[in-house]
């Protein structure tokens, strides 16, 4: 075991006698993990507890706690799990009162896994690891550089290879809307692939992760066709955050952008059209 | 006590053989998660894999054996559809000889089950009439 596996072992255990359980990685058959819930009854399997890899923990908080409303659960999360339960708690997915965050802050070798800005939690009171500086995402500067005819062209051939397995929405922390547009046959035709380009399954799914997204990749990890689309999340961020100030999973009481009303006169500081 | 654990199986719709997780909460089965670090899914699965955990309550699902009686299918035992299966395939065997039987498997199955119906078919009925799906 690492210092760092020990550390959180032991802040685990602080934590269980506390709670209902406690959600972790757990080491399953031939070495493949999965989320578990730990519970104070069974101690005995946090021999089985692992860091990596990182799985979509926040939706599995908020299926348990859709089933178990007024449980009081712990969590072992990262910088990005923390913020996907911030925004489930801002459009009232989770009752944020009755989970116990266990910060893990990621490793050097993890955040450039996932080019990640912020590999840290910021409200987690417990907290495993010193935290580290973010790391540069190459891959969406490089993109971002690119004319609007080379980005056209690396979309679209990106897009060809889409085999519509939904994986990208169904692991997303922020997909949680009870009718969904990417099943509207109107918009997504049912059993056509490739899809038509420029591709409307993923037009929308940009669109919907406007000030949602928060910089996981869970959904670039499960894409069977290797699609690089959080760099087109992340590059919406960096509109939001110019035209909001808005920055997913950051500050408790800032409203997200989708919520906000404009007053008379605050269309032009957002630079938006009017 | 809140019970949610992982089940870690092979995917049944297809031959690949896709790693995934069936998320169990207190006992009823929740949702898909796939598996990463699975040598041949690696962390990804397609539509049917993502929706494999959604046929096994469906009301539509058969849950006995269907035997057809004058034209309609009528809920049966697994004993009475077996033991209708042997006697069929034995009165075949006797009447125009075990060549005239052909056994089809698939690739969806595990292969202990497609080794299994080989068994079946070799040894129990004594042909090697034995193919699969894959090369319809």
């Amino acid at each position: 075991m690492t210092d760092r596996l020990i550390s959180l072992h032991e802040a685990i255990e602080q934590v269980l006698p506390l709670v209902e359980g406690v959600l972790a990685i757990k080491r399953g058959p031939g070495g493949i993990s999965a989320p578990y819930l730990f519970s104070s009854e069974h101690p005995e399997e946090l021999d089985l507890l692992v860091m990596w890899p990182k799985e979509p923990v926040p939706d599995t908080l908020r299926t348990i706690q859709h089933a178990h409303a007024d449980s009081k659960l712990a969590i072992v999360c990262r910088g990005c799990e923390e913020r996907g339960i911030v925004e489930m708690f801002k459009h009232s997915q989770l009752k944020w009162d009755n989970i116990t965050l266990i910060g893990l802050q990621c490793t050097q070798e993890e955040a450039e896994f996932c080019r990640c800005a912020k590999p840290y939690t910021v409200h987690a009171k417990t907290t495993v690891g010193d935290p580290i500086q973010g790391v540069p995402d190459t891959l969406t500067d490089k993109i971002a550089a690119m004319s609007l005819e080379e980005k056209r062209a690396f979309w679209m051939e990106e897009f060809q290879h889409c085999i519509k397995c939904y994986g990208c929405r169904n692991i997303c922390p922020q997909c949680f809307c009870n009718v969904c547009t990417l099943e509207d046959e109107k918009w997504v035709e049912t059993g056509r692939l490739p899809m038509p380009n420029p591709s409307m399954y993923h037009m929308i799914r940009a669109m919907h992760m406007t000030a949602k997204c928060v910089a996981c990749r869970e959904c670039e990890e499960t894409c069977p066709a290797g699609i690089p689309m959080a760099v087109q999340f992340r590059l919406i961020a960096r509109d939001v955050q110019e035209m909001f100030a808005y920055e997913t999973g950051a500050k408790l009481d800032q409203k997200p952008p989708q919520l906000l009303v404009l007053e008379e006169g605050e269309y032009e500081r957002t630079g938006l059209p009017h | 006590m809140i019970d949610y654990k992982n089940i870690l199986t092979t995917c049944p719709y297809c031959g690949t053989g896709c790693a995934l997780h069936l998320q169990v909460l207190d006992g009823a089965l929740v949702g898909v998660l796939p598996a990463k670090g699975h040598p041949i899914s690696e962390g990804g699965l397609c539509i049917k894999g993502w929706n494999a955990h959604a046929f096994v309550n469906h009301k539509d699902r058969l849950r006995t054996p269907l035997i057809r009686k004058d034209d309609k299918f009528v809920e049966a035992t697994w004993d009475e559809a077996l033991t209708l299966v042997a006697n069929k395939l034995t009165a075949v065997k006797s009447e125009s000889g075990a060549d005239s039987i052909g056994f089809l498997t698939s690739a969806k199955c595990t292969n202990e089950e497609n080794y299994l119906l080989q068994k079946l078919a070799r040894a129990v009925i004594g042909t090697n009439n034995i193919d699969h799906c894959a090369r319809l």
